[in-house]
């Protein structure tokens, strides 16, 4: 995995010197000037600007306005950010979006750091070749996921078959119906399919730890458990940032499968941002709100994401 | 690795917590395949081992989903996004990285702004862009917006592959009056065939199984992607199980088969992708 290694390193993000542009004199026979270069930089940055960048200013500009998307644009200031802060839908979406942060964040990177530390010694064909399995949920496309979850967990689903068959067929129910339990259900399909990718992304940041170190700590009488603090987790930092910013943008911008398994429902306790940004624009035509919200999101994805990325930087 | 240290009982555990993982990461699809081969328009409970197991209905589900139409359409749709990110991606990184563009790292930071930009935040001025344009429920309104949305990932992979190219390299191509254009073509290309093939399988993947975008841009189903087609089929036969699950493994099943023949590829490509973030 030295290539994970030259990504993860290139994201510290060493920038080619904007200064040395003034070498290109030194090139023989090159008579044109660095700024022609431009010309292979410039058709991507084009595309970029004219779509990205410019529905990024204008989910900023929608959001100050009340539009229907058709008629007349009203300005109303702040009104459409109050809202995102204020009406229970939105708030509602907000809060879910950081539960949803447990399932896919918290809980397949700390069972992939288990399954990782434990799995590690195997090395038969057997074993490499159902590890390659774990990759089917990040292959298949989510709705697909949400399709199969969303019967798993019906009231004649699977789910409800196992309780029943080991003796916990009083907690059976209709899962993604129930006000309490749909969103945790949902967040259950995030770990499902990101607790391989930890799991692999962990296991091969495990293979490129020193075995030396694993030596001393033996020597220095240290269990299982030190070892694993002591040289697993520091050794594995790299990769445990990689997975924590995957599954935070995955947590957050989670469209596809609330979109099929709940619609955010029932009664709303499933929606999130996305969700919600989706109904507002295209269902409500309320191209103002969602696009406040649509705001918000981003900047809570920044806020999470970028002091993350400080931290790599300054890895040892 | 360490096999001198692990002890056979440390072996087992492992062997065990593999075990259910992959028990975990199957149950879905054992649960649709089991609801599939239930007799057709009968109501399925759990996961059962058919007794007469009716394969029928994946014949039925693959006339009802028009397999082949939306295949296609997908094809198409990759077709239209993967060259011309490639290319994009490629050529912006060989100037910023290779010919150090004055500025050139402006530019990227610039870029890598999008790099963690939810789609959900900008499909609706997306959305209206298209439609000024008159190009809603055209296949450019789904794939000009991917390409750009996708830039920024492929720039960011490619400019970390050209800066692990040597030195040297850069420098002999220069010496030899090789123009820029020969340079990439004749001497970059060829050593980045490892990282394009990597950003090939993600663009393509990423496409194959986009949703929102495609939901959004195009009212057909049968002209969506693979992801957005399914999501119709899900809305049309919802209450079906047997037909609906028949229907989804068969749509997923092209990609299943392509992950399986070209799993080394696409293990690499996604564990190394996942930096995306």
């Amino acid at each position: 995995m030295t290539q994970l290694d030259q990504t993860v390193a290139g994201a510290q993000g060493a920038r080619p010197a904007a200064g040395g542009g003034r070498r290109t004199t030194r090139r023989g026979g090159e008579r044109r000037g660095p700024w022609a270069a431009w010309i292979f930089v410039l058709p991507a940055l084009a595309v970029y600007s004219f779509f990205t960048l410019q529905s990024l200013a204008k989910s900023v500009q929608y959001s100050f306005y009340s539009w229907n998307g058709i008629g007349e644009a009203r300005w109303v200031g702040l009104a459409n950010y109050a809202e995102v802060f204020s009406d229970p839908r939105r708030v509602t979406a907000l809060a879910n979006a950081f539960k949803l942060i447990f399932f896919y964040s918290f809980l397949s990177i700390a069972l992939g750091l288990i399954a990782a530390t434990l799995i590690r010694g195997l090395n038969s064909r057997w074993s490499r070749a159902s590890q390659t399995l774990l990759f089917l949920p990040q292959v298949v496309p989510l709705v697909g996921a949400g399709i199969a979850w969303t019967w798993l967990y019906s009231s004649d689903g699977a789910v409800n078959q196992i309780l029943r068959a080991i003796g916990l067929g009083g907690v059976a129910r209709a899962w993604l119906a129930d006000f309490t339990f749909a969103l945790p259900a949902i967040g259950i399909v995030g770990t499902w399919v990101l607790i391989g990718l930890c799991t692999m992304l962990l296991s091969a940041g495990m293979t490129k730890i020193d075995p030396s170190l694993y030596d001393a700590a033996r020597v220095d009488g240290a269990g299982p458990i030190r070892e694993f603090f002591a040289v697993t987790l520091p050794g594995v930092r790299g990769e445990l940032t990689v997975c924590l910013t995957v599954t935070l943008i995955a947590a957050l911008a989670n469209f596809d499968v609330v979109y099929t398994m709940t619609l955010g429902g029932p009664g709303g306790s499933t929606m999130v941002p996305g969700v919600d940004i989706y109904q507002l624009a295209f269902n409500q035509a309320r191209v103002g709100a969602a696009s406040a919200m649509g705001v918000v999101l981003m900047v809570l994805v920044l806020a999470l994401v970028l002091p993350l990325q400080r931290i790599m930087r300054e890895r040892p | 690795m360490n096999t001198a240290r692990s002890s056979r009982s440390e072996l087992w555990l492992g062997r065990i917590v593999l075990l259910m993982l992959v028990l975990f990461t199957l149950l879905p699809f054992v649960g649709m395949l089991s609801a599939a081969l239930q007799p057709a328009g009968s109501n399925p409970t759990g996961i059962q081992v058919p007794t007469n197991p009716a394969w029928g209905n994946f014949i039925t589900a693959f006339e009802m989903s028009k397999l082949p139409t939306l295949m296609t359409s997908s094809l198409i749709l990759v077709l239209m996004v993967v060259p011309a990110g490639l290319v994009l991606a490629t050529a912006a990184a060989y100037g910023i990285v290779v010919l150090r563009v004055p500025f050139g790292g402006v530019a990227f930071v610039v870029l890598l702004l999008g790099l963690t930009i939810p789609f959900e935040s900008l499909i609706v001025p997306l959305y209206h862009l298209m439609k000024d344009a008159g190009l809603l429920n055209t296949r450019l309104a789904i794939a000009m917006p991917l390409v750009a949305l996708y830039l920024p990932f492929g720039v960011f992979w490619m400019r970390a592959h050209f800066q692990g190219v040597p030195k040297e390299i850069t420098e002999a191509a220069e010496m030899d009056g090789a123009g820029w254009w020969r340079g990439l073509w004749h001497v970059h290309i060829p050593l980045a065939r490892p990282a394009l093939t990597t950003l090939i399988v993600l663009y393509s993947l990423w496409t194959w199984n986009q949703f929102i975008i495609a939901l959004v841009m195009m009212d057909e189903p049968l002209m969506r992607t693979v992801a957005g087609a399914l999501g119709a089929f899900q809305g049309q036969y919802g209450t079906d199980i047997v037909l609906l699950s028949a229907g989804a493994l068969l749509i997923m099943l092209p990609t299943i088969t392509v992950f399986a023949v070209f799993q080394k590829q696409f293990v690499v490509a996604l564990l190394q992708g996942s930096v995306k973030g």
